[in-house]
């Protein structure tokens, strides 16, 4: 179930280059699980902007999003009191009943965000989860304490060094041997990479270019060995089984 | 009572009122159904449906653009069978409104295969004959831009169905009401017009078209003059009903296209952008007929016409 509302920007603050936080203030009900994602309507663009949920509560939402083109760039414009027309809701999310007593959630860039509600609700849960996020260089790196303060393990790698373990996530993945389930979400190529050297089962959050983000135009379609998928319908998580790349 | 007032007639099938999502842009509509009671709509045109199951064109599908958005679906849908079987039954749960089927094909044959099937559900009371989507390299356009084709196609649909028989058409064509005259002399019922505008975008950043498939169907607020100023231009040519579709938004621009000669209107790109276009603009016509004193919305289908 999905719906439509107006929310109020309550902040708006850069974090790491061209990456943003923003907070919004408004109905949160249709959100069900972390991993799940909302879709912006921008004034002056024509479709929506879809962000997957970094975190929620009562009533606010928390976005990570980098600036990437025109619409993100006018999103980081947006000053605190502006009301936005946001559809909350969509996407399947993560299934945290998976995750077995200690999880491994990966992160690539702007794939970090959906890991941080999981995480909080797999520590609600007992769960003594494992975050591996992985970065570009040292300044790039977000959100690193805030796992921490979670209560979990958090490794970092920059691709150049600077901070953490030198090269990408699967640096790190490869050396740790007892996780019981995998979270993924992060550029194509770091799923990919993740899917070939992980262990056991796990599931991995995936990104495409969507119409409407709630299913009606098969703009966002996959082939998975289950089927056609659309990622912001039946995804945008998919279970490790059944990808196809 | 306002339903008499919104009220329209296609070929003997009572809408209760012109407000139509388009074929592609509500799915099989139960999707709509989380969002509000689809019963509130005149009728639905489903998503187009072949004889086999589509997988359609590479990602990425979407394009946006000033205005609206470009699309290179490639018709994707589960085929005719599993839209029997699976889609219908699933759209009659929440949904008993006469709807319209959309139906696509590659061949003459195969165009006359899924309206013979799709004739025997009782849920379909109208078929939407596509022989317009720009988005398939191998068929598709081809029928619905030489009026000969055109032609032979409805002639072969009207054979294996009594349901009415609309014919969607495609607007990147040099003489549409040529187009639109051969379908009402094939026995059409109906024109509805017009499909989307065959456009492309390119990234700046890596300087290559913006569609995997390079090239789609631009459609969204951008085209509604183009559509208008057809669905004008055919009213005039023909005397079957015409649904007229592209760009529309607001109950306003519903009335525009019925004062140009349509009797019920699509809206299709709205959809996407805003799940609740359809219920909204079907709200503030009331509001908007009472400011511009129409009484009954049939009283102005082609009422711009000299």
């Amino acid at each position: 179930m999905y719906k439509r509302n107006k929310y109020e920007v309550k902040s708006n603050k850069q974090i790491a280059p061209n990456v943003y936080e923003m907070i919004l203030e408004g109905e949160t009900t249709y959100i069900t699980r972390p991993g799940q994602f909302i879709n912006i309507e921008l004034e002056g663009f024509y479709l929506r902007r879809p962000i997957s949920v970094c975190d929620y509560d009562e009533n606010t939402i928390t976005i990570i999003y980098k600036v990437v083109g025109n619409g993100t760039e006018k999103m980081s414009t947006l000053a605190k009191g502006t009301i936005l027309d946001i559809l909350t809701g969509l996407g399947n999310g993560f299934e945290k009943l998976m995750s077995g007593e200690r999880p491994l959630l990966v992160g690539g860039g702007v794939g970090t965000p959906p890991m941080y509600n999981l995480c909080k609700e797999l520590v609600k849960q007992n769960k003594k989860p494992i975050v591996v996020i992985g970065f570009g260089t040292k300044s790039e790196v977000f959100y690193e304490e805030k796992f921490k303060d979670l209560g979990a393990d958090v490794y970092v790698s920059t691709i150049d060094g600077s901070y953490g373990t030198k090269g990408f996530v699967t640096d790190v993945i490869k050396n740790l041997t007892d996780y019981t389930y995998y979270y993924a979400c992060g550029p194509e190529n770091m799923l990919k990479a993740v899917y070939d050297i992980a262990q056991g089962k796990g599931e991995l959050s995936f990104e495409e270019r969507m119409g409407c983000g709630f299913g009606a135009c098969m703009g966002c379609t996959c082939k998975t060995k289950y089927g056609n998928k659309r990622i912001c319908k039946n995804g945008p998580v998919l279970k490790k089984e059944e990808i196809i790349w | 009572m306002v339903e008499d007032k919104l009220s329209v007639n296609l070929s003997g099938v009572q809408l209760k009122n012109p407000v139509i999502p388009a074929s592609g842009t509500f799915g099989f509509g139960y999707e709509f159904a989380d969002f509000y009671d689809i019963n509130i709509l005149g009728s639905i045109s489903l998503k187009g449906t072949t004889k086999e199951e589509r997988y359609g064109n590479p990602t990425p599908r979407i394009a946006e653009c000033k205005n609206g958005l470009i699309n290179s679906i490639g018709l994707q849908n589960p085929g005719i069978d599993m839209v029997i079987q699976k889609e219908l039954p699933r759209l009659k749960e929440v949904c008993q409104i006469p709807l319209i089927a959309n139906i696509s094909g590659f061949s003459v044959e195969e165009y006359a295969y899924c309206c013979e099937k799709i004739d025997k559900e009782e849920q379909i009371e109208i078929i939407e004959v596509n022989i317009s989507c720009p988005n398939v390299h191998n068929g598709g356009s081809a029928f619905g831009t030489t009026p000969e084709s055109a032609k032979q196609v409805t002639q072969a649909v009207k054979k294996v169905t009594t349901k009415p028989v609309y014919v969607k058409l495609t607007p990147n064509v040099t003489n549409i009401v040529e187009i639109a005259k051969a379908c009402e002399d094939g026995g059409a019922d109906g024109i509805v017009l017009i499909n989307t505008l065959l456009g492309m975008r390119i990234n700046l950043k890596n300087k290559k078209p913006v569609i995997a498939n390079k090239m789609g169907g631009f459609s969204g607020p951008a085209i509604f003059p183009v559509a208008l100023r057809m669905v004008y231009q055919v009213y005039e040519a023909v005397n079957i009903p015409i649904i007229g579709v592209g760009g529309v938004e607001t109950a306003e621009d519903v009335i525009e296209m019925m004062l140009a000669g349509a009797t019920a209107v699509e809206v299709g790109a709205a959809n996407l952008k805003n799940p609740y276009a359809c219920k909204e603009i079907i709200e503030n016509l009331p509001k908007v007929m009472e400011k511009y004193k129409i009484e009954k919305l049939s009283d102005i289908i082609g009422l711009s016409h000299d």
